[in-house]
């Protein structure tokens, strides 16, 4: 197979997979995954897993960037046998729109619809875990219909509250911790998606598929007040 | 065992961060200057991952509640011994019933406090940095606050007796208000307008206020890509530049998130990064152009420089 390698700095590397994000692309990206997991080379430190690429941290000490691309380029040569494992189904509930999502409003005026209609469209489809970045847990998804499509806010927000559900472009996704970010928010969801004490520490993994249900203030409180109970 | 009597700015326990988890968005936190750490660590004959304090401008009280060997590396923010000046860089012996304490920041913006046997805190995912925003790892996931009491990891006999020969030091690098920063083209680098190219590599931007252990903003000319693209998200690391919509860079810090969906001009190479960690809102700082080559080579020749040290320390140690 043939990918491109860039640096990302001088301690690690970026294996681009493919141009544009799709099934085939992320199909691959959990083969070299799975591949690197088994076979981790001594050089490398970790590896991050995108949309269309993965990164691979390494130490420069041991090896130079030439000599990484080298080795990748060898290794990825046996990636391609590895079948990943099937995708498990997620559903999330979500408390739409008010409080729990303050840029509904803009995203539907910014598409023409009503509120109800970018709510019937977010929880009409099942989405994609294509990575897991930015903050601890959080989901990349993708299939999301480009009809609710909205750009990222002009500068990033201060302070995000945990378990936002919000669109940026052409993306979806879900904030596990309160932090800044540049998301339009839609909703919130009462599940953690963050598990430090588990030794896997993401709800969702690379791979798989998800769908959004639409519950209502009394049922988001309900079910929160259940997560706070199971996880303290 | 020590006692916070004021938090002082912002203290947490960090050691050289969380590494494997970022494929599960966990973000890898540790120092922010990891040069500073790792002296301050060999300095006082832990290993150089063990964790230590990392005190930030307005410096904490510290009370030691039993005799301890230290030691101070990073910015100079006037550390006082019982109100008495005491130099940064070298072990330093303390009696218990001692405070420490500290007083303008003459240097830098953040330093080291590093105690023989290491801060004992648990460590979660193998680290025991802290990370604030998830309440995770070091002491109790949050910055310390006055009336925290700290246990400290055993200390080797060797460990103990090897301060008395107080009036060696190693050097401090030299850290600046206004550094030159040396970089690697970012992978969208090529994207940037000619102009913006240009002035990133040219002007000089000076630290924002809102600048923290996540990320550092920047002011100066604004930077924008020659054509306006969504980008897909990917891998960012220690020292990525990263242009939001509003053309103002940010250099991603110890507390980054594991990726971005904004282009990156720039990575600041590795053995700059503690200059940068080092800088203080309104300093200046200028960008200039290295290749990878050349900053893995600059990497190796500070490694070699940490090894001279680490056997001139040991030979320092075992000569008192």
């Amino acid at each position: 197979m043939d990918y491109s390698f860039s640096p990302l700095g001088d301690q690690a590397i970026v294996i681009e997979v493919g141009t544009a994000i799709n099934e085939h692309t992320q199909k691959e990206i959990l083969a070299i995954s799975s591949f690197l997991e088994a076979n981790s080379p001594q050089w490398m430190t970790e590896y991050i897993p995108a949309f269309t690429t993965i990164s691979v941290v390494y130490n420069p000490l041991l090896i130079n960037f030439e000599d990484v691309k080298k080795e990748l380029a060898a290794l990825l040569e046996g990636a391609s046998q590895i079948t990943p494992s099937p995708p498990r189904t997620v559903e999330i509930p979500v408390c739409y729109g008010g409080d729990h999502g303050p840029d509904l409003e803009f995203v539907a005026q910014h598409n023409g619809l009503s509120t109800e209609e970018v709510i019937a469209i977010h929880t009409g489809t099942s989405y994609t875990v294509h990575m897991i970045g930015f903050a601890p847990g959080f989901p990349y998804l993708g299939g999301m219909s480009e009809k609710i499509a909205a750009p990222r806010r002009q500068s990033p927000r201060v302070s995000i509250p945990e378990r936002s559900v919000g669109i940026a472009g052409n993306q979806t996704g879900v904030y596990p911790i309160s932090t800044p970010g540049g998301w339009q928010l839609i909703g919130r969801t009462p599940t953690r998606l963050f598990l430090p004490k588990k030794e896997i520490p993401s709800l969702l993994r690379a791979g798989d598929t998800i769908v959004f249900r639409r519950i209502t203030a009394e049922e988001y409180q309900t079910l929160e007040e259940k997560e706070n109970a199971d996880h303290t | 065992m020590l006692t916070i009597r004021k938090s002082g700015m912002q203290t947490t326990v960090q050691d050289l961060g969380r590494t494997g988890f970022q494929q599960y968005g966990v973000v890898a936190s540790g120092a922010m200057d990891p040069y500073a750490l790792r002296m301050a660590n060999l300095l006082v004959g832990n290993e150089e991952n063990a964790a230590a304090l990392e005190i930030t401008l307005m410096g904490p009280s510290i009370h030691f509640v039993e005799d301890h060997v230290i030691s101070i590396c990073g910015g100079n923010l006037t550390p006082q011994l019982d109100s008495k000046v005491v130099g940064c860089w070298r072990a330093i012996p303390v009696a218990k019933g001692q405070a420490l304490t500290f007083g303008k920041p003459r240097t830098g913006s953040r330093c080291y406090v590093a105690v023989a046997g290491g801060i004992d805190v648990p460590a979660v995912m193998g680290s025991r940095s802290t990370y604030t925003r998830a309440e995770l790892g070091g002491y109790q996931g949050r910055a310390l606050e006055s009336g925290d009491q700290l246990a400290i990891g055993e200390a080797s006999a060797v460990q103990k007796s090897a301060a008395q020969n107080g009036s060696w030091f190693v050097p401090s690098p030299s850290y600046s208000s206004n550094p030159v920063i040396r970089i690697t083209k970012g992978r969208q680098f090529e994207l940037f307008s000619e102009q913006s190219r240009k002035h990133f590599l040219s002007e000089t931007f000076s630290v924002n206020s809102q600048s923290d252990r996540m990320g550092y903003r920047l002011d100066g000319p604004r930077l924008a890509l020659a054509e306006a693209q969504e980008m897909t998200s990917e891998a960012v690391v220690f020292g990525s530049i990263q242009v939001p919509v509003d053309g103002n860079p940010i250099i991603l810090m110890a507390d980054r998130q594991t990726a971005g969906g904004y282009p990156k001009i720039a990575e600041v190479v590795t053995v700059d990064l503690p200059l940068i960690s080092q800088l203080k809102p309104g300093d200046r700082l200028r960008f200039k152009e290295v290749s990878v080559e050349e900053a893995q080579h600059l990497l190796k020749l500070q490694e070699k420089k940490i090894n001279r040290l680490k056997r001139a320390i040991k030979y320092k140690r075992e000569e008192t």
